[in-house]
């Protein structure tokens, strides 16, 4: 099988019952992308093709053979964080981490879905020619993710500040509402 | 998981070949489900003819209707600007679906084909006679939150587990199919059936057919349309009950054209015929939409875990046809 992992073009020979998931992690030690649920339920396994993001453990490698595959490994490189890898840092993004690549594979490619205008189902104008993001579009947008640690509200802190700019994120942070200073507790 | 053979078709009639004759050969869409069911063990093909690479474009029609290749992604059909603005019912509900991820791998064939997340079903050392008949039902005395409040039978009382299929069978959807047989249009509504006692037939796709359309006839009230989707969590979770509807109101107040379709009740997508006759040529208030709701639900029979259903289906129901009724306003 052939595939473009990370930039790099990989010739490999697998189960043909491999999932994506398992040739990335078992067969070609990329093991920066987890399994979480193994059924597609938990996001943990986010990697991004041909730019769109997907569940590795529900792909059967052999139907991904020639395309364009990013995981975590393809985001940074040696020394320098992905800015995105970065705001997680500084807002406690994560706990424990085990979600955290398929959380940022996850949120790079929404990002690319807001630019393309694809709607969620708590867009309120689906006729809009773009989308304004608030917090709502970005929680409901990342509902497959799971972070079991609840790390939920820094995610979003750093997807906004990083990735897709929300009127919160905008606002200086002295002038943050009571609802959204509720909404950080809840 | 067992092993199989997996070949790519990039046309129907080419993957129609390669199935010819293989009761165990399995059409391969985005894979959300069938893959997951393959590790389960649940499904077990010896033969994977991958049609993702058959058309998937989304075309409006002279008529006004809209025509989807069957390899359409979700994601790509929820994002259409036609489907958008003229069926937004629609939109909703596959936005209401799965995950995002899941959207961008999942087609709309893939969608209407997918099969029930009855837990007894998936548990293969559970009775359940969809998967294998005579074995019995653990779910009509186990645990049945998510299952059937209507059409339900004594052998199974599972539920369809798509958003999509409620906005087509609101809208009167035809599926497109070719096989060994040649190639024929069905009704969504006539495509799934009632359990009765054959669960295990879930559809009247004859050996070796597969959807390679759907039509969406024209049908102008649809640009005020939505769907409502009730579940236990906010997102990312299967409907206890769900809506698709649309309503055209008169001047005078009266309902002159309704299109009214459940989810998460039955074991296929749900239309509310009963619903719409008793609402049509009657005044739009709340009353109207109960006792609508009401001659929908008449026939409803609760299990230990999902009676609460039935009442939910008609709140549900009426807060629906409120909300666009409203929009006149």
């Amino acid at each position: 099988m052939n595939f473009t992992i990370n930039g790099q073009s990989v010739e490999v020979e697998a189960d043909i019952r491999s999932s994506l998931l398992d040739l990335l992690r078992n067969t070609l030690g990329f093991t920066g992308t987890k399994k979480g649920c193994d059924q597609g339920a938990c996001g943990a396994c986010t990697v991004l093709v041909d730019g769109e993001r997907i569940n590795s453990c529900l792909a059967l490698a052999v139907q991904y053979q020639g395309r364009s595959i990013t995981t975590v490994e393809g985001l940074g490189a040696d020394g320098s964080l992905h800015p995105l890898q970065q705001a997680f840092v500084e807002h406690d993004g994560f706990q424990c981490g085990y979600c955290t690549p398929g959380q940022l594979c996850s949120a790079i490619g929404m990002a690319r879905e807001i630019e393309r205008n694809v709607p969620s189902v708590v867009t309120p104008d689906l006729s809009s020619a773009s989308i304004a993001v608030d917090e709502t579009e970005l929680r409901e947008r990342m509902s497959g993710n799971i972070c079991r640690c609840g790390a939920y509200n820094g995610i979003i802190e750093a997807i906004s500040e990083a990735l897709v700019k929300t009127p919160a994120s905008r606002a200086p942070a002295t002038q943050a509402t009571p609802s959204a200073q509720q909404g950080a507790r809840a | 998981m067992n092993l199989f053979t997996y070949e790519r078709a990039s046309d129907a009639s080419g993957a129609i070949d390669l199935a010819r004759g293989n009761a165990a050969a399995r059409y391969l869409g985005g894979g959300t489900n069938l893959v997951d069911l393959m590790r389960e063990t649940v499904e077990r093909p010896d033969m994977l003819v991958d049609v993702t690479g058959l058309p998937g474009g989304i075309e409006p029609r002279a008529d006004g209707g809209l025509l989807i290749g069957a390899a359409a992604t979700n994601t790509a059909l929820a994002a259409d600007p036609h489907v958008r603005t003229h069926y937004p019912l629609l939109a909703r509900s596959i936005l209401a679906g799965a995950s995002a991820q899941i959207r961008n791998m999942a087609t709309v064939g893939g969608n209407i084909l997918q099969r029930t997340r009855c837990r007894y079903f998936y548990d293969t050392a559970a009775a359940c006679n969809k998967r294998q008949p005579g074995s019995g039902c653990d779910a009509r005395d186990g645990f049945n939150r998510y299952h059937a409040i209507l059409g339900a039978s004594p052998s199974c009382v599972a539920t369809h587990p798509s958003d999509m299929c409620v906005a087509l069978a609101a809208l009167d959807a035809m599926v497109q199919l070719d096989g060994p047989g040649g190639a024929r249009r069905l009704p969504l509504l006539d495509l799934h059936r009632l359990p009765g006692d054959r669960p295990d037939v879930e559809t009247e796709l004859k050996p070796g057919e597969l959807i390679t359309a759907v039509e969406i006839p024209p049908l102008p009230i649809a640009r005020r349309s939505t769907y409502r989707k009730v579940r236990d969590r906010a997102s990312y979770a299967f409907a206890l009950v769900s809506v698709a509807a649309a309503l055209d109101v008169d001047d005078g107040g009266m309902v002159r054209e309704v299109r009214l379709a459940l989810g998460g009740v039955a074991h296929k997508p749900w239309r509310a015929s009963a619903a719409e006759a008793a609402l049509k040529g009657r005044p739009a208030t709340a009353e109207s939409f109960r006792a609508a709701a009401e001659a929908e639900l008449a026939a409803a029979a609760g299990l230990r875990d999902n009676a609460f259903k039935i009442e939910l289906a008609k709140r549900t129901i009426v807060a629906v046809l409120t909300d666009l009724k409203g929009e006149d306003a």
